[in-house]
């Protein structure tokens, strides 16, 4: 089914509205391709094909909302007629509502690559095989837990009866590699990874190089002493990092109350050094998109500008809550839920000097290599942020030993201000924010 | 939902090139879900989603290809698809005689979701809402939610295997935001059950508002939590995460066989302290992780992990199970149809110890008190894990004094496992559970009684 037969499902759909209500169908149809490597051989080959409908029933202020894993024209039927029904159980919300066209044009993105559509799948497994082959060649310590390469094409139609007819394609595809680095008893894990448009743009050396690197870099970690340090977040760290700070710029979350900077547009948030933007415009970006979740154009929007918080991003929703426009931030995750908000592709500007120049001025501080923990130490709302972690010393300008089992913590008010320096290694990470080296000053160290 | 003889066709043609071992997964679910927010009902959403995993096994290779079209054209393309990618080359004729496994019920269901009425489910979040905001006037903002499914399983192999069941679960959670003058806390609670609408004839709603409420309020008042290594007493049933992921994902064979787990080689040894007896229960009648079958139709057990600080077993799934020639242990489980079976925990718990829990406390001179943990996480390989403490109290001289503001709590698995020096008789189950792994999410329970754990590091700002 083409993105032109999906968006006529979708107007199929609209055209049944009663009046007095507003109708929404979501349409989506996907395939991916998964093939897992162990040992040179295929452990598994995984061909995955879905769609579904989606359909969002708004009448009085009150909304219905289901959805089916199919496209069968009696199951599309069933969801209309669940959605009618669920309108009688929602309560009226004056500002509940579809979007409607706003005049601001699309920027075109390159979305589909046509080399990968056509991939043969013999190359795929190869480039998992070779992936694992050029991993276990970098050092004699290191084994392969899984080695993948993975595509996946998404088609998708939207239209409302309010204006909104927008279809599109998309299509990517990644391989990764899970290391093991033993010594002795000890076991340390590290991973690797290389995403494109087309398998023409992978890195496959790179990626086997910083997985066993990664990995074998930590074998004899300990525990450092607690203490105050100054952090320094590798940019993959960093894009996590920001992930969570988006959840702070939400405009539902503000409209809401749950946002910790909800009183604060055009206050300094954060050190004069952080000028972020979420700019889905911008084709380096890995989410870079031309339609939000809604249907109107992705494009950029500045949100701190040198540390003063200048916007929140909304969709049409929050956007009508807080009397302003929608800045194109609806996030829509499949045909099986309605839009909410978030950030599309976060950057923050970039500083002029590179990771180890920056660490050069540090004295005693953490080069912070990997996270864990941030879905439960860390609360977007109140602010605390505590992580546990992994890196190494840093001492006298100079990165030494591994270390372990310790965590980070300060807030995130506090971090943002606490900002010292950006380096200017922008990594366009597969995340929905570009990873950068910051350091973060004054951030307690708890370990032994 | 698929009929014998269709099932018998589409497997033989599964592994008409050759294949060791073919199965369908088949599954049909209805659900419901209900969310409020700011004080307003702001969407009911219905769900169905239906279909059918092929996998199919040709030595160490699996093919998995899935429809949503459940037809015998459907399931042959997706048979055909999942034989490919696991095996090429000229078969045999193979005749699949299926043998249904008896029925078996683990939790049995007197009010199925889909026959109450939309406008009773709705009103139990109105309901929290009113409850939870009327526990303060600091209470500024309630979210909460309700979800059911009820779905049908069927699943059929090559070596004859051909069960059904039927899997019900209900669910509610409320969240509640509290403001004073250090910013903004929250408190959570949930419940649910593989149970009908019945679950609430046994559980008081109201009261989980409240405990949601009391949560963010009690931690307006909080101070920052201790940096550095301390004595931990975790509540019962609030640190099952605990075990989860301090040991659980590494008693998992498919880690166990990768030599990716720190547990790998330790059958028969000491691996925790004597105190610890830990368990994974698939049986656990109306525990959230509780499963008549798993989803490669195999039964569900009680199986015993640790016994007395021994690491006796591992969870082992079908093909884990072959391969070392053993017999599952009925913990192959998958998110959806959409996905391939994985070693999975159902219901993890430790089993009672002796100490009266107040006793635990007053043995503590200095140290933190774990009323209710958050999520976790593991590195099987390093076995060093964290998990989020969402109320958490200092314990000063034996008594339980104040309330802590929120921070991850780190450790490594062996070690805490080791570290284990209390443990009460006062077990109880914790709150339901989603475990990730592979991007796969399952619902899993857990429990334990009080417990001391001798030092843990807690990742909180305070000196």
């Amino acid at each position: 089914m083409s993105t032109d037969e999906l968006l006529a499902l979708a107007d199929r759909v609209v055209v049944q509205a009663k009046p007095g209500e507003q109708v929404e169908a979501f349409v989506s149809r996907d395939i991916e391709t998964e093939v897992r490597v162990y040992e040179g051989e295929v452990e598994h080959f995984v061909s995955a094909q879905s769609e579904g409908i989606g359909i969002r029933i708004i009448r009085d202020g009150c909304t219905g909302f289901a959805y089916a894993g199919t496209l069968d024209p009696s199951a599309i039927a069933d969801v209309l007629a669940e959605a009618r029904d669920n309108v009688e159980f929602g309560t009226r919300d004056e500002w509940a509502g579809l979007a409607e066209p706003d005049g601001v044009d699309v920027v075109a993105q390159e979305l589909w690559n046509e080399t990968l559509a056509s991939f043969p799948t013999d190359r795929k497994i190869e480039f998992a095989k070779e992936l694992e082959r050029m991993t276990l060649a970098v050092d004699s310590r290191i084994r392969v837990d899984e080695s993948s390469y993975a595509d996946g094409a998404v088609e998708s139609a939207v239209a409302t009866n309010t204006g909104i007819r927008r279809s599109g394609r998309e299509n990517g595809c990644y391989v990764s590699v899970g290391t093991l680095a033993t010594e002795g008893d000890e076991i340390q894990s590290g991973f690797g990874f290389s995403v494109g448009r087309s398998p023409e743009e992978f890195d496959i050396a790179k990626a086997a190089r910083e997985a066993s690197d990664r990995a074998t870099r930590l074998l004899g970690a300990t525990q450092p002493a607690s203490r105050r340090v100054t952090v320094v977040l590798d940019p993959y760290v960093t894009a996590m990092f920001l992930a969570v700070i988006s959840s702070t710029l939400n405009g539902e979350a503000v409209a809401k109350g749950r946002s910790l900077f909800k009183d604060r547009l055009g206050d300094q948030v954060a050190n004069p050094l952080v000028t972020l933007v979420d700019d889905p415009t911008n084709p380096l970006a890995y989410t870079a998109t031309d339609l939000d979740g809604e249907g109107l154009a992705a494009r950029r929007n500045s949100l701190i500008d040198a540390g003063v918080l200048q916007a929140f991003v909304h969709n049409s929703y929050s956007a009508r809550r807080a009397g302003a426009r929608s800045t194109g931030n609806a996030v829509r995750g499949g045909f099986k839920g309605t839009p909410g908000v978030g950030c599309l592709a976060l950057q923050l500007q970039p500083g002029t000097r590179d990771q180890a120049t920056l660490i050069a001025d540090i004295d005693d501080g953490v080069l912070v290599q990997s996270v864990q923990g941030l879905h439960s130490g860390v609360n977007s709302i109140s602010g605390d942020f505590s992580v546990g972690a992994s890196g190494f010393l840093i001492n006298n300008g100079t990165v030494g030993a591994p270390i372990r089992e310790f965590t980070i913590a300060s807030t995130l008010q506090r971090m943002l201000l606490d900002v010292a320096e950006i380096g200017n290694d922008v990594d366009w990470l597969p995340m929905s924010a570009a990873g950068v080296t910051i350091a973060i000053r004054d951030v307690t160290l708890s370990g032994a | 939902m698929i009929e014998q003889d269709l099932l018998q066709r589409v497997l033989a043609a599964a592994v008409r090139t050759g294949a060791d071992f073919a199965e369908v997964y088949a599954e049909d679910k209805r659900s419901t879900s209900v969310g409020l927010d700011d004080g307003r009902v702001e969407q009911v959403t219905s769900g169905r989603d239906r279909g059918a995993g092929i996998r199919v096994i040709k030595g160490d290779t699996t093919g998995f290809a899935h429809t949503a079209d459940l037809s015998e054209a459907g399931l042959r393309a997706a048979a055909e698809v999942a034989a490919a990618a696991a095996s090429q080359g000229d078969g045999v004729s193979r005749t699949i005689a299926l043998t249904r496994s008896p029925e078996r019920i683990v939790s049995p269901v007197t009010q199925y979701p889909d026959e109450v009425r939309k406008a009773d489910k709705v009103a139990l979040l109105l309901r929290m809402n009113d409850t939870a905001r009327a526990a303060g006037g600091s209470i500024v903002q309630v979210s909460a939610g309700y979800g059911d499914s009820r779905k049908h399983v069927l699943i059929a192999n090559t070596d004859g295997v051909w069960a059904t069941d039927e899997q019900v679960r209900t669910l509610i959670r409320i969240t509640a935001v509290a403001d004073g003058d250090s910013g903004m806390q929250t408190g959570a609670q949930s419940a649910g059950h593989t149970m009908g609408f019945e679950m609430f004839n046994q559980l008081d709603v109201d009261e989980l508002a409240r405990d949601a409420a009391r949560q963010a309020l009690t931690k307006l008042k909080a101070r920052p939590a201790p940096s550095g290594a301390l004595p931990v007493v975790i509540k019962q049933g609030s640190g099952g995460v605990l075990f989860h992921e301090a040991c659980g994902h590494g008693l998992e064979a498919d880690a166990i066989v990768k030599g990716a787990s720190v547990y790998q080689g330790k059958r028969g040894e000491l691996v925790a302290s004597p105190l610890v007896t830990l368990v994974d229960d698939g049986t656990m009648t109306g525990e959230w992780g509780a499963i008549a079958f798993d989803d490669e139709g195999h039964a569900s057990q009680y199986n015993v992990l640790i016994e007395n600080g021994v690491l006796t077993d591992y969870m082992w799934d079908y093909l884990r199970a072959r391969n070392e020639g053993r017999v599952p242990s009925g913990n192959g489980r998958r998110q959806s149809y959409q996905h391939i079976p994985m070693v999975r925990m159902t219901n993890t718990y430790v089993l009672n110890g002796h100490e009266d829990p107040d006793d635990i406390v007053r043995a503590t001179d200095y140290g933190v008190y774990v009323a209710k943990l958050g999520g976790g996480s593991v590195n099987p390989a390093s076995g060093d894990f964290v998990f989020g403490m969402t109320e958490a109290y200092l314990i000063e001289n034996g008594e339980i004094t104040e309330p802590l503001r929120e921070s991850n709590l780190m450790g490594n698995g062996p070690q805490v496992l080791n570290d284990i020096d209390l443990l009460g008789n006062d077990f109880a189950m914790g709150n339901p559970g989603t475990c990730g792994k592979d991007g796969q999410g399952v619902p899993v329970g857990d429990g334990q009684p009080t417990l001391r754990v001798k030092s843990l590091t807690i990742g909180g700002t305070a000196a």
